[in-house]
């Protein structure tokens, strides 16, 4: 009895702190806003991006020469992308409200995907006006 | 608790980033500020060295072996209880009352033996320290639990900011919540164990560790952002 109640309150407590971790990871890119020239790239014409976005989102970003220091970081989100996007699915015709909320997640996610874009093709610019610079 | 390649590679990942976390600290000038972290990650790292040996040397179906993995395991409990209190002393630093945080924790966890001895004794009169041993992790990690559980609480009360701090205590969380789970599980259905928990604790044992070195590198201490906020995304 005591274990089943032991078992029952972890796991509750599981998932909490589990979702509350990746969120405080992405809850750096929030703060930062896009840039024109990204939301003109990406098609992102409207201030929200779409929860669907964050795979093309990542794969535009893996096109693009890495910083070096966002790798690992796309690595976790993804994972917690995926396990919201499965959520999602699940319980899309039984508890519309959870379904609700993995979409604001997963919007959350492709905002982050976005932004780590926005800071790659900048790191590209730079790299080749570098270039241009010594050439010169 | 198992051989193989598995728990092998585990073990080296794990004590890479206990190792890790314990040079980071060494390289920021941090070690005495962040003492019983870094106690416990070396002892953590001691125990991996340790359980690769005793398992090299009695094998891993010994009882030796048995009684190494479930006491180190204890012990490293009770020394993440020091970083426990460590982080509500941080916490709490301008309130002075970190004598009582510290009374509060001896109290817990000596009642916490005390109610885990009283269980065992009224269950079973034979395999007594088996089952001591089993029983007193279950209910350690559960107050572990418990007590990261307020830890968390008082963060959001207090509107704390450091970003490092509320990431160091959400992956303890998640560490102490899998492994009060996983021995509560394993309590309850013990056939379990060989075909399918016994994958797990090496992995929990990995994860805290590695979990700690990225908040270190990738968190700058300056970092704000408030743990509210979180929930409130949440909702």
């Amino acid at each position: 009895m005591i274990a089943a109640l032991i078992f029952v309150i972890s796991m509750a407590a599981l998932l909490q702190f589990f979702f509350l971790h990746c969120r405080s990871i992405l809850a750096y890119s929030g703060r930062v806003e896009l840039s024109e020239h990204i939301r003109e790239v990406t098609g992102l014409a409207s201030q929200d991006v779409a929860a669907g976005d964050f795979e093309r989102l990542v794969q535009l970003a893996r096109l693009c020469p890495e910083r070096g220091d966002d790798r690992k970081d796309i690595r976790i989100v993804g994972v917690y992308y995926r396990l919201l996007h499965a959520i999602g699915r699940a319980t899309r015709w039984l508890i519309p409200s959870v379904a609700e909320w993995t979409d604001t997640e997963r919007r959350g996610c492709s905002y982050f995907a976005a932004v780590a874009l926005d800071r790659r093709i900048s790191y590209s610019r730079d790299l080749f006006s570098q270039q241009v610079a010594e050439h010169l | 608790m198992m051989p193989g390649s598995y728990s092998m590679v585990v073990w080296i990942i794990s004590a890479l980033a206990e190792g890790f976390v314990v040079v980071c600290s060494l390289y920021r000038k941090n070690f005495l500020r962040e003492i019983p972290i870094n106690i416990y990650m070396l002892a953590a790292f001691a125990v991996t060295i340790g359980s690769a040996v005793c398992i090299y040397r009695y094998g891993f179906a010994s009882r030796t072996y048995g009684y190494y993995y479930y006491y180190t395991d204890s012990l490293l409990t009770l020394l993440m209880f020091w970083v426990i209190i460590h982080f509500y002393q941080e916490v709490f630093k301008e309130m002075q009352v970190s004598r009582y945080v510290r009374r509060a924790a001896v109290l817990l966890l000596l009642a916490t033996l005390f109610f885990s001895f009283l269980v065992v004794a009224h269950q079973s009169q034979d395999n007594w320290t088996n089952r001591f041993v089993i029983e007193i992790g279950q209910n350690l990690y559960f107050v572990g639990l418990v007590l990261t559980y307020l830890l968390w609480g008082t963060l959001l009360k207090l509107h704390e900011s450091r970003m490092r701090l509320v990431q160091l205590v959400l992956a303890l969380g998640v560490y102490f919540s899998a492994s009060a789970g996983t021995y509560a599980f394993g309590n309850l259905f013990p056939g379990l164990y060989m075909p399918f928990l016994r994958y797990i604790p090496p992995m929990l044992g990995a994860w805290l560790p590695i979990a700690w070195a990225y908040t270190f590198t990738k968190v700058p201490g300056e970092a704000r952002l408030s743990a509210g906020r979180l929930l409130a995304r949440a909702r």
